[in-house]
């Protein structure tokens, strides 16, 4: 019998789950479901989405209308589902690679048309299930599989690159902040728009060994040690933050009109739908 | 997350190891043994849930006390 938390909410014949000692996704997976029992969402009116990688595999986890997709394309079926079932809430749990390189587009459309999503990023900046190749999130000079010399690449910023495309709900947590990161992710499902949370995670496997970052313990510590919340960012110079993990609320717009219920007012103006 | 009635509970089949429960617990309760978790020292754990939260295989927890069952651990 596990917590009454994982028995109410997780596919427990599918544990242990298949994520690496030390990895971060099962504490993020945990956080998910620590928000939606906080927001008393019935699990009937939950769509957990998913695409590929590491991260993907929690929608198998998760005991509610769940869909694992294919690579990228996770918002892109969220849309379809959101589109087709206005009222259900609406989760897709992506990758930095899936969210930002394979499903790039679709992440900047979707903020753009600011649908009712709610998109948690597992950021581990790499791709931890094809062998450790560097991400858009690696940070440059970073090693990994593919970049034996340190990565050349600039590294992208999430949710900047998300609000910058139209997003009205932009945060960032971590796996060692896990109250504060659990407190966004309610307020991210709570938001009518589109939202999304990056949640920085440790990857020891892959990240941690290729940049000599320690075991999973050291990786937790680092993001303890290294991470400042937006409040105190806005005190802090530029100098000052290099190398920082920013966490908390980054960006947030009530105003915006949400797609779903504007395409409500189309199909009244067209007349499409009867009153049966 | 303090309270008298509840206790710590393990799963050792999906543990995998990984020591942050054991680094993390604020009274050096846990240890692991074999590459599992273990509840060295009961009598010091204060119930904070540290473990619970932290685990990232769901391995570790604190369960409030039932008086019909008792099998601890």
């Amino acid at each position: 019998m596990p917590s009454t938390l994982i028995e109410k909410y997780i596919r427990e014949s599918h544990l242990p789950h298949i994520w690496c000692a030390g990895c971060g996704n099962g504490t993020i997976m945990r956080d998910v479901i620590q928000a939606i029992d906080n927001l008393g969402l019935d699990k009937k009116d939950v769509v957990i989405v998913s695409g590929i990688g590491c991260s993907a595999r929690a929608a198998g986890y998760m005991n509610f209308n769940s869909i694992h997709t294919t690579h990228g394309r996770a918002i892109a079926f969220a849309t379809g589902i959101k589109m087709a079932k206005p009222h259900m809430k609406v989760i897709v749990l992506t990758g930095d690679g899936d969210a930002a390189a394979i499903g790039g587009n679709h992440l900047i459309h979707a903020a753009r048309r600011n649908i009712d999503l709610t998109v948690v990023v597992f950021n581990n900046s790499i791709y931890g299930m094809t062998g450790g190749q560097f991400s858009p999130t690696t940070p440059t000079g970073e090693f990994a599989t593919t970049a034996p010399y340190g990565s050349i690449d600039p590294n992208f910023d999430i949710p900047e690159l998300a609000r910058a495309a139209g997003a009205t709900y932009t945060a960032r947590g971590t796996t060692y902040h896990v109250p504060q990161t659990i407190k966004l992710i309610e307020n991210a499902i709570a938001h009518d728009g589109f939202s999304i949370v990056e949640c920085v995670t440790t990857c020891p496997t892959y990240y941690g060994r290729k940049n000599k970052k320690g075991d999973a313990v050291k990786m937790l510590e680092y993001q303890r040690d290294n991470s400042v919340s937006v409040a105190k960012a806005k005190t802090m110079t530029a100098e000052e933050l290099k190398g920082k993990i920013v966490f908390g609320e980054l960006y947030v717009d009530n105003e915006k009109p949400e797609y779903t219920k504007e395409y409500e007012k189309i199909i009244e103006i067209a007349g499409g739908r009867s009153d049966e | 997350m303090a309270g008298k009635e509840k206790r710590l509970r393990i799963n050792a089949r999906w543990c995998k190891g990984c020591g942050i429960c054991v680094a993390f617990c604020p009274r050096q309760v846990l240890s692991l043994v074999k590459d599992k978790v273990r509840i060295q020292s009961p009598e010091k754990c204060i119930r904070c849930g540290m473990c619970e939260m932290r685990c990232p295989d769901y391995a570790i927890w604190l369960e409030d006390i039932d008086e019909t069952e008792e099998n601890y651990g």
